[in-house]
């Protein structure tokens, strides 16, 4: 089963309230993409505004976290769900943790983005770090749309994407540290670069975990601390058995 | 009520169990595809078998009611049935201390091993079995008696008159009922004065006092108010570890509180059979899936 159709219940309350849940996650992940969009263009365009908006704005994801978190309770307190039912309400409820964490590592972007443009460091500091921030921003989008879909597969493909947002970590360092080793002076911006690079690092996490919480959901299969390899073939398995 | 009319009722029965050779139904086609790989072996974690049921039909006249159930009851464990009204789930209950012997019209083939006997062998004699497989039912059934003498009663018909052995068998069934300490000091009063929750433990209790190996719980608390219902669900989960409890419920939430394995059953077939944590998290079977949570089927 690739993806997961939520058929009805007897009761059509729960059927809203479940609807409702999942399209308030994808609200709040909508939001989530519009700072890190705004980050991204900060950085790249070095705008003032963006910046600015990405690092005073973060209470609004953090207002969707708790409003989603009380809906969550609410649910497993009227409802008591059980199966597929129990597994949604849990996987969202994981889901906007790391959702919240994304929103604060942008707003850290977005900090960052404020103190280098009041700093006249060169930009060939960030070329790296660009890159690698519009490629988390493109697991974060892909992520939100295997939710949407409720598509295992979808968000196996972006926990695929790991390994690489790891590697280009590694190489973004390596080149920032040789700056630092160069010129001392530039330590300090240099350090800035490197929290930007650990912050698209996390991002690049917290969408591969929302990635196992889809699989989790669709498959009833926990493939948290599981590698590549044993959860493909979990999913290979379980598109066979049905 | 259960061991003087279920003697003069023996012989009833036994004639019943007449017909069945002779009135075989033809089998069940429809589901055979269900039974394949609804039934694997569980290995309960290491604890003995108790009840083994194999391709257990049964029919009240014409309907058939059990398809071909094959499964296995761990000793000393919960196991409980769920399913919607009408899906078999009492009926096999039932099967497994030979209640429906005394339905008119009703048919069994297949077999149930309690242990390594097969219950329905000519040669059982079904008080005995009764009196190993115990019963309790929706509503509470006391006698129009004491509560000293409803506990005591298959004790006395088992043809015990010690006082002190009746004493005895009446303080402990009453402590593992838990029951004892709300009614010591009233234990001659008739048992028609306690309120729902207490006579369903009385029942409890003198279903206990003859010792039996499996109590068999038919609805056991949906009578009962929210904390009697915790009373008796928290009595279970002591009792388990004397005896082998089968349990049929409605409420959901409360076959995942008490039981350790559940089997869903659904139009008399036995459509998934399981860890309890399983069962209600990550089942296997789409109708289970529907059932448990809400939806229609």
């Amino acid at each position: 089963m690739a993806s997961r159709q939520i058929p009805v219940h007897i009761s059509q309350q729960f059927d809203k309230e479940l609807n409702d849940l999942r399209a308030n996650v994808l609200t709040m992940g909508g939001l989530v993409e519009d700072h890190l969009n705004r980050a991204l263009t900060a950085l790249s365009n070095e705008d003032f505004e963006a910046a600015e908006y990405v690092a005073t704005h973060d209470y609004k994801v953090n207002a969707f976290e708790v409003e989603i978190d009380e809906e969550c309770s609410r649910i497993l307190l009227k409802r008591q769900p059980a199966a597929g039912d129990l597994r949604l309400v849990l996987a969202v409820s994981k889901t906007i943790t790391d959702l919240e964490r994304v929103g604060d590592e942008v707003e850290k972007v977005g900090r960052m983005a404020l103190d280098l443009m009041g700093s006249d460091s060169p930009k060939s500091y960030y070329v790296g770090i660009l890159a690698m921030g519009f490629h988390v921003k493109k697991m974060l989008h892909d992520v939100l749309d295997a939710f949407a879909r409720m598509d295992s597969q979808a968000a196996f493909q972006v926990a695929q994407q790991d390994p690489q947002v790891d590697e280009e970590n590694d190489a973004i360092m390596r080149h920032l540290i040789t700056y630092m080793m160069e010129d001392p002076r530039s330590i300090s911006q240099v350090l800035n670069a490197v929290l930007a690079v650990r912050a698209f690092e996390r991002i690049g996490d917290h969408a591969n975990n929302i990635g196992e919480y889809i699989i989790y959901f669709v498959e009833g299969k926990d493939v948290r601390h599981t590698s590549l390899q044993d959860i493909e073939q979990e999913l290979k398995l379980s598109s066979k058995r049905t | 009520m259960p061991f003087q009319r279920i003697k003069c009722l023996r012989e009833v029965a036994e004639g019943m169990s007449e017909p069945q050779e002779t009135l075989k139904p033809p089998p069940p086609i429809e589901n055979e595809h269900m039974q394949s790989d609804s039934t694997p072996s569980i290995d309960f974690d290491g604890r003995e078998v108790c009840l083994t049921v194999s391709d257990l039909n049964l029919y009240y006249s014409e309907n058939q009611a059990l398809n071909g159930i094959n499964m296995t009851i761990p000793e000393k464990m919960v196991t409980s049935f769920i399913g919607p009204s009408g899906c078999g789930k009492s009926t096999l209950l039932r099967c497994f201390n030979r209640m429906n012997d005394l339905i008119d019209g009703v048919s069994i083939s297949g077999s149930i091993y309690l242990h390594d006997e097969d219950i329905y062998d000519r040669e059982v004699n079904v008080a005995n079995l009764r009196r190993r497989i115990g019963m309790v039912f929706q509503k509470p059934n006391p006698f129009p008696k004491s509560i000293y003498e409803n506990v005591a009663y298959g004790l006395r018909i088992q043809g015990i008159k010690n006082r002190r052995v009746l004493d005895t068998a009446v303080e402990r069934s009453l402590r593992a009922a838990a029951l004892w300490e709300e009614v010591k000091d009233r234990i001659h009063e008739t048992a028609l004065s306690l309120s729902g929750g207490q006579q369903q433990r009385l029942v409890i209790a003198r279903a206990i006092a003859i010792e039996p190996e499996v109590l068999l719980l038919d609805e056991p608390a949906s009578a009962l108010d929210p904390i009697s219902t915790l009373k008796i669900e928290e009595l279970i989960y002591e009792l388990k570890q004397e005896y082998t409890i089968v349990i049929v419920t409605h409420n959901m939430q409360q076959a995942t509180r008490v039981s350790d394995y559940t089997a869903f059953m659904y139009l008399g077939d036995l459509i998934e059979f399981g860890d309890t944590n399983k069962i209600f998290t990550t089942p296997d079977k789409k109708q289970t899936e529907d059932y448990i949570t809400g939806r229609y089927g």
